[in-house]
């Protein structure tokens, strides 16, 4: 029998309140995507302003235009008309293009740093055997809590002192403490439905712990792991105040980037960048939940 | 024959029970190692730089290093009688070292910072040290007049103790004297407590407001069917997923003056052309901005506990005569207690730290504490008054960091 939304016994009141009710969530909802959906036509005016002028309004073609698009690839060239050379000078001197290389640099070390050292502590911390289980759980999830000005200040007052600040080394390894709570959280969180039964039964079938390990748990805890490691690199490429502090012009990431861009000179080429960004996060997400979905069916918990 | 009371041995006669013991250790040390690789990680690049800097709160070795005489003629001092000849001479030689090794600078600054005005004070009296003659004091007075006031010397004493307690004063709007006496800071240095209340009541605010939205849509979820809630749930995992620039820049572009919300108004005539609300660079813009980005913070623990609570209980209620508001405050509320306070301590730590939002779009009434840590750090260049801003934050954060682990647990903790 399908379920009625409304009760048969619901009275007017009941019945105005329910659609009230669907109302003010509707709202809330509103209110988070909005925001984030209206950049999107935003970032094809042909104006360089961060508002609707008539034109778009009035859906006349000649109001939008890709050119906040075309500027992510020409700002910071040398010669942005000449024909010549121009995707080795767009490669080596637009100043978007180098703000993403060094987002992908920095976010993919860190990622990988931080992704198997956190695999493999919370394979200790799910054990049941370990030891001050609760403080070190505290202490490995603290940089997430910890104010990033205070992690910021403390990892550059630090890192000066011994040459590991404005370079490369010293931000991947700032940005791979800040992801590894994230593959804790996470990596955790598939251990604890693991059911230790099907290592047993692969040891009883004749496999030793490698062959167990490598056939039956990584299969199982991989889902948790990707994600684990799309949360760590998120946090990475969507990381500013470390950045701010720990990194020199050089390794401008994208959010740095976007910082000056919004405090100096604001235009919409930031639109155009943002809606790349909002693109790439709809992406991800849908890789996350897909991982979500395979780890809950690997597992036998399906949805409904 | 065994009896009971007897231990039990195995094949190579060793004692069960020693064997259990042994195995349990070594599984013990099997997990503890395998956790060791980060947990020397994060000693290294994250324990330790943070605890060097905030040691530089209540460590300050400038003046003690670059002025050794001065330093040990001070110690001496009771800091109210007018100070001697021998200081006055102890100083003069040790300014006539610092302006040879070009570290007068750093010593006015670090002067300068317990009482302004000494920085010129201290650079000028240095240029004209090396023809300084006994009597030392006279000759500092002759200089510059300030040297006679005891307020000048009280503030060197205080500069010269290597353990002060000056800055973490400062963090709190008070400072120490040469007597030893803790009084408020001057009236207009007083801006700290200000920022931290300040600080405090924004995220209050947010974590009220995002509870108000939060809940109501969390509740929605629950009571939708797997399918569809999953589709809402992808509504509140975007913006999670989105840079958090990203929701900055869009919320510029819908609440300046020329932005989508003052458009919307005028067209719909709640306010003149003229007249646009300035709901941006300022605290209203701070606190839509973060409201809306920590949003989803507050929706997913809240959901994650709705999800379990079964519709039977509130029905019961309701067919025992409840009416609906009964059914939902005493049946239904005390239940989701856990995601509320889940969901409310991590917003409200979260937002208490926050930097890039008020940085952005708080213009000057928004700026939170965190902003001063990096003004600090980045600006003014007085690391110390930044490590003990610092903290005094991290002290509050830890707090309900505790609070958190004690009524939630750490291991609860879940995304997305």
């Amino acid at each position: 029998m399908k379920k009625r939304a409304i009760p048969i016994y619901a009275s007017r009141g009941d019945v105005a309140w329910f659609y009230t009710f669907r109302f003010i969530c509707a709202l809330v909802f509103l209110f988070l995507i909005f925001p984030i959906i209206i950049i999107i036509p935003l970032s094809f005016n042909q104006e360089p302003y961060f508002s609707f002028t008539s034109g778009m309004l009035s859906l006349d073609p000649d109001a939008y235009s890709y050119r906040w698009y075309w500027d992510i690839l020409k700002n910071g060239m040398a010669d942005p008309d000449a024909s010549n050379g121009w995707w080795a000078d767009m490669w080596n001197n637009a100043q978007w293009i180098r703000s993403i290389k060094n987002s992908f640099i920095v976010g993919i070390f860190a990622t990988i740093l931080a992704t198997v050292l956190g695999t493999v502590a919370a394979i200790g911390l799910s054990s049941s055997h370990m030891p001050y289980k609760r403080i070190i759980m505290s202490l490995l999830i603290s940089p997430m809590i910890i104010p990033l000005v205070i992690t910021a200040s403390g990892l550059f007052y630090s890192f000066s002192q011994v040459g590991l600040a404005k370079n490369y080394l010293g931000l991947i390894l700032a940005h791979a403490v800040l992801g590894t709570p994230f593959v804790i959280i996470t990596v955790t969180a598939t251990l604890v439905g693991f059911d230790q039964s099907l290592t047993r039964a692969s040891a009883s079938l004749g496999a030793g712990p490698v062959r167990t390990f490598f056939r039956i748990q990584t299969p199982l805890i991989l889902p948790g792991v990707i994600s684990g490691a799309l949360f760590a690199f998120i946090t990475s490429f969507d990381e500013v105040v470390v950045v701010l502090q720990l990194a020199d012009v050089r390794q401008r990431t994208i959010p740095r980037q976007m910082f000056s861009g919004i405090r100096e000179q604001i235009s919409p080429t930031i639109l155009a960048v943002a809606t790349i960004l909002v693109i790439l996060s709809i992406i991800l997400l849908t890789i996350v939940e897909l991982l979500r979905r395979r780890s809950e069916r690997l597992r036998g918990i399906s949805p409904e | 024959m065994n009896n009971f009371t007897e231990e039990n041995f195995s094949s190579d006669g060793v004692s069960l029970k020693k064997k259990l013991r042994r195995s349990l250790f070594k599984s013990k040390m099997r997990a503890f190692f395998l956790v060791l690789p980060l947990l020397a990680f994060l000693a290294i690049f994250f324990v330790i730089p943070i605890i060097n800097l905030l040691s530089q709160s209540f460590l300050d070795f400038r003046y003690a290093t670059l002025m050794p005489g001065s330093t040990q003629a001070l110690k001496d001092w009771d800091g109210k009688s007018f100070p001697t000849e021998e200081i006055a001479k102890a100083m003069v030689i040790d300014l006539i070292q610092a302006k040879k090794n070009k570290t007068i600078g750093k010593v006015a600054t670090r002067v300068n910072r317990e009482l302004s005005g000494t920085r010129s004070l201290f650079t000028k009296t240095a240029r004209a040290a090396n023809k300084m003659e006994a009597p030392y004091m006279e000759a500092l007075i002759k200089k510059d007049k300030k040297w006679e006031n005891l307020k000048t010397w009280q503030a060197i004493k205080i500069s010269s103790m290597a353990v002060t307690p000056s800055y973490l004063l400062a963090a709190v709007d008070r400072k120490y004297t040469a007597e030893g006496e803790i009084i408020q800071q001057d009236e207009n240095r007083r801006i700290h407590v200000t920022l931290f209340l300040r600080t405090i009541e924004i995220s209050v605010i947010v974590t009220l407001a995002t509870l108000l939205l939060g809940y109501p849509v969390a509740f929605l979820m629950a009571s939708l069917p797997l399918r569809t809630s999953n589709l809402l749930l992808i509504l509140v995992l975007l913006p999670f997923w989105t840079s958090l620039l990203v929701r900055t820049t869009a919320w510029i572009a819908m609440l300046q003056s020329s932005g989508v919300v003052n458009d919307l108004l005028v067209f719909l005539g709640v306010t003149a052309d003229d007249a646009r609300f300035s709901l941006i660079y300022n605290k209203t813009g701070t606190l839509i901005a973060m409201t809306h980005i920590l949003l989803p913070f507050m929706i997913l623990p809240i959901y994650s506990v709705m999800k379990t609570i079964s519709p039977s209980f509130v029905m019961a209620a309701k067919s025992m005569g409840a009416t609906n508001w009964t059914a939902f405050w005493r049946v239904y509320f005390p239940m989701t207690i856990p995601g509320v306070g889940a969901g409310a301590i991590l917003v409200f730590i979260l937002a208490i730290g926050y930097y890039i939002t008020p940085a952005l779009v708080g213009g000057q009434d928004g700026q939170m504490i965190s902003n001063i840590i990096d003004f600090h750090m980045r600006s003014s260049l007085n690391w110390n008054l930044a490590a003990a801003l610092g903290l005094v934050l991290l002290i509050f954060i830890l707090f309900f960091f505790w609070l958190y682990d004690r009524f939630v647990g750490i291991d609860n903790m879940k995304l997305g």
